[in-house]
């Protein structure tokens, strides 16, 4: 599970100037998606100056390219595969096993993981592949949550309906708002993205008719036909309940959204979304068409973030429009820096790490005695100084996030694998 | 005309502390190149501290005020030594997360030290109040403007006519070129965090005191302070204070009159009337009022 393509990433960078041939790529470079990204994609990205982009920001492979000099081909290392197929193994048992063996307060808290991470990986387009820091992400929530609750409740449509119409809605409203970020750069460009959700909240606030005003909005449950999640759904001779219902249906959006970013950040787009983030004048000038990339990613990135907020919404029951304020958004900034920029597991991690221990920390402090109401602090509190100064911590140690932390750690072994596994007394070859 | 004159007051004293956090923001934004997330923290910090040593210690308030901003600027001084300087050359957003885990440790440690409720400031003010004429002003907000006032030229002096301004103004411009021919960089990181940090303090003071109160979620000051920073542009001291005043006018305008003038806008207008307005300057100014746009090299 080192969330990356190693060969690939590593023929990339290992031969930008001869992939700039655009005939041999099929052969040349498995797992690419060059049947797509075509030749002008190769001309744009091939380039020697995109090349040293990424390989001095770029992410860091779990092996060095081959030094052979046979342009894509990743030396044969059979260990390195099977470690990879082990992990995606364990980790796909592991996600659909999860509900069914921990209690309600866990089941509920992996939900919002997931539902947490489909939203931070359109914040990782953006941010992580694009360059382009946004702290607005919450207004997309927002949006998309409010928009599939109006459709739910008024319409009574069917969640097939509502949960992409909120997806559609928040996408639509990136569209609009991203041209206004063109000329804004950094900081400044973080900045006024807090404009947006300063005016979100605004909005929620005076539109009583569509959000509830102050007092908020019930909003509905996700429902498919005669299935309603809140009630439990009995599928396959088991019942599953409300919170196992949202674990699975989040986790399914989760899957195809990761396909899809997979795809995306592999193609022509992808690339010019790389290049834009490293050296923006550079990708101008090779011919990348800037602000089109920009609203591009930025559509993605609302899109994700509304179906993530269609079911945040949902699987609360109940929004207020405080809910959907700035520390929402620093929240999502800090699921994809701690899980790692610019990867693809990093916001699932990210999201395991912002959502997972705080509500650790308050499940056990809350049996320490000191820690209980009329003692010297509550849990909450607790919780929230443990978190910070793990965050902390976790960033001077490991700046390149848990998905350095993993890379870290599978790269040592595979190392002793393919030492033989001797040191472990085992023998894999 | 009565009214107009005491919104434009309170929109100045307003403005007073959007322009001392402003200067908070930019001070730390040209050492370290990052937007400080804990600013807010800083400034409820300092001003439980003040409260606390007025009101639990019996210290007289101006000694209480500048041990407050002391200690506050020494907290800020011990995050750039332990924390921040190990981060340098690292992405600038790592470091935005790490002053957010401060602000975090922050927020949670105060109520736990202070309690929830909401506590004087300690100041010796209080409600009382000048009169001249038909006007009426809190001397809580005249003081306010005079305390900004003596800190925004205190640092505009320091900067100019010391060795560690010049030293500052050096490190902005050049980090490298300033290690070279021998700046003290560490040092003078250092300095301005503990600037920032104490100048935070004082704003977080003078925002406890009357209508107003101490308590944690003033920090969030700090976020509609933002307008300010970027009105003037984030590596201008000078466009801090003025975006500072600016906003801080503005919004008190709007509180006062929106209401009865534009009803149909609803409750909340004034809270996103400064961002509205820094949306509009950006559009035509992409780096403020006084930011220096960066030369690119190909």
């Amino acid at each position: 599970m080192t969330g990356e393509p190693p060969p690939a990433a590593g023929a990339l960078v290992g031969t930008g100037v001869d992939s700039a041939v655009p005939v041999p790529n099929d052969q040349a470079q498995p797992g690419t998606d060059a049947g797509q990204a075509g030749p002008r994609a190769d001309r744009t990205v091939g380039s020697p100056a995109h090349a040293a982009a990424t390989s001095a920001v770029g992410r860091p492979e779990s092996q060095p390219p081959s030094p052979s000099g046979t342009p894509g081909v990743p030396p044969a290392k059979r260990p390195v595969r099977r470690v990879r197929w082990v992990t995606g193994i364990v980790v796909a048992a592991v996600a659909i096993g999860l509900p069914f063996w921990v209690d309600g307060y866990w089941r509920s808290t992996f939900a919002f993981v997931v539902i947490a991470a489909i939203g931070a990986l359109g914040l990782d387009v953006l941010t992580g592949w694009t360059g382009q820091i946004s702290l607005g992400h919450a207004f997309f929530l927002a949006a998309g949550a409010y928009v599939g609750g109006y459709l739910g409740t008024h319409f009574s449509l069917t969640a097939a309906i509502w949960i992409p119409a909120g997806g559609v809605v928040a996408g639509v409203l990136g569209a609009v708002t991203g041209p206004a970020a063109l000329r804004l750069r950094g900081l400044y460009l973080a900045i006024v993205t807090i404009g947006l959700v300063y005016i979100g909240y605004y909005v929620l606030q005076t539109w009583t008719a569509f959000s509830g005003g102050p007092g908020g909005e019930a909003l509905p449950a996700v429902t498919f036909g005669s299935w309603n999640f809140a009630n439990g759904v009995r599928f396959l001779g088991h019942t599953f309940t409300k919170n196992e219902c949202y674990y699975f249906l989040a986790l399914l959006i989760l899957v195809l959204a990761m396909l899809y970013v997979r795809n995306v950040t592999r193609s022509n787009l992808g690339r010019c979304m790389v290049a834009v983030r490293d050296r923006e004048l550079a990708a101008a000038v090779l011919g990348v068409n800037v602000a089109r990339t920009k609203i591009r990613a930025f559509v993605i990135s609302s899109v994700l973030a509304g179906v993530a907020g269609a079911l945040y919404g949902s699987f609360l029951g109940f929004a207020v429009p405080s809910d959907w304020g700035l520390i929402l958004s620093i929240q999502y900034v800090v699921m994809i820096v701690v899980g790692g920029m610019a990867t693809l597991w990093g916001p699932v991690l990210g999201a395991l790490f912002v959502v997972g221990v705080p509500a650790l920390l308050q499940n056990v402090s809350t049996t320490l005695t000191f820690l209980q109401s009329g003692g010297a602090i509550t849990p909450v509190n607790a919780a929230n100084i443990v978190f910070g100064v793990f965050l902390v911590v976790f960033l001077l140690l490991e700046p390149r996030g848990v998905v350095g932390l993993t890379q870290r750690i599978s790269r040592t072994v595979v190392h002793r694998l393919d030492a033989g596994g001797r040191r472990w007394g085992v023998r894999y070859r | 005309m009565t009214t107009f004159v005491q919104l434009l007051f309170a929109g100045v004293a307003l403005g007073a502390i959007y322009a001392l956090v402003a200067l908070g923001f930019t001070v730390v934004y040209r050492s370290s190149r990052v937007i400080n997330f804990a600013q807010g923290a800083f400034l409820a910090l300092g001003a439980f501290m003040t409260s606390w040593l007025v009101l639990s210690e019996n210290l007289p308030f101006w000694a209480a005020f500048v041990v407050g901003a002391l200690a506050t600027g020494t907290v800020g001084l011990l995050f750039q030594l332990c924390v921040v300087r190990f981060a340098i050359g690292r992405p600038e957003f790592t470091i935005v997360m790490l002053t957010l885990g401060l602000a975090a440790v922050i927020g949670a440690l105060l109520p736990t030290l202070f309690g929830n409720n909401p506590r004087g400031n300690g100041d010796v003010w209080g409600s009382s109040a000048v009169r001249l004429g038909q006007y009426q002003f809190f001397w809580v907000q005249v003081w306010t403007i005079v305390a900004a006032i003596v800190v925004l030229l205190a640092y505009g002096a320091f900067t100019r006519y010391t060795r560690y301004g010049l030293a500052m103004r050096s490190a902005a411009l050049d980090p490298e070129a300033s290690m070279a021919v021998g700046i003290p960089l560490r040092r003078v990181y250092a300095t301005a965090w503990f600037i920032a940090a104490a100048v935070a303090c004082v704003g977080g003071v003078f925002l406890g005191g009357y209508p107003n109160s101490v308590n944690p979620t003033m920090s969030n000051i700090a976020l509609i302070a933002f307008p300010a920073i970027i009105l003037g542009g984030l590596d201008s001291p000078t466009g801090a204070i003025v975006g500072g005043f600016v906003i801080g006018v503005i919004q008190e305008l709007v509180q006062g009159y929106q209401p009865q003038h534009a009803p149909w806008l609803g409750n909340d207008f004034y809270l996103i009337a400064p961002y509205l307005v820094m949306i509009l300057v950006l559009l035509f100014r992409p780096y403020g009022l006084f930011g220096s746009r960066p030369a690119e090299r190909l």
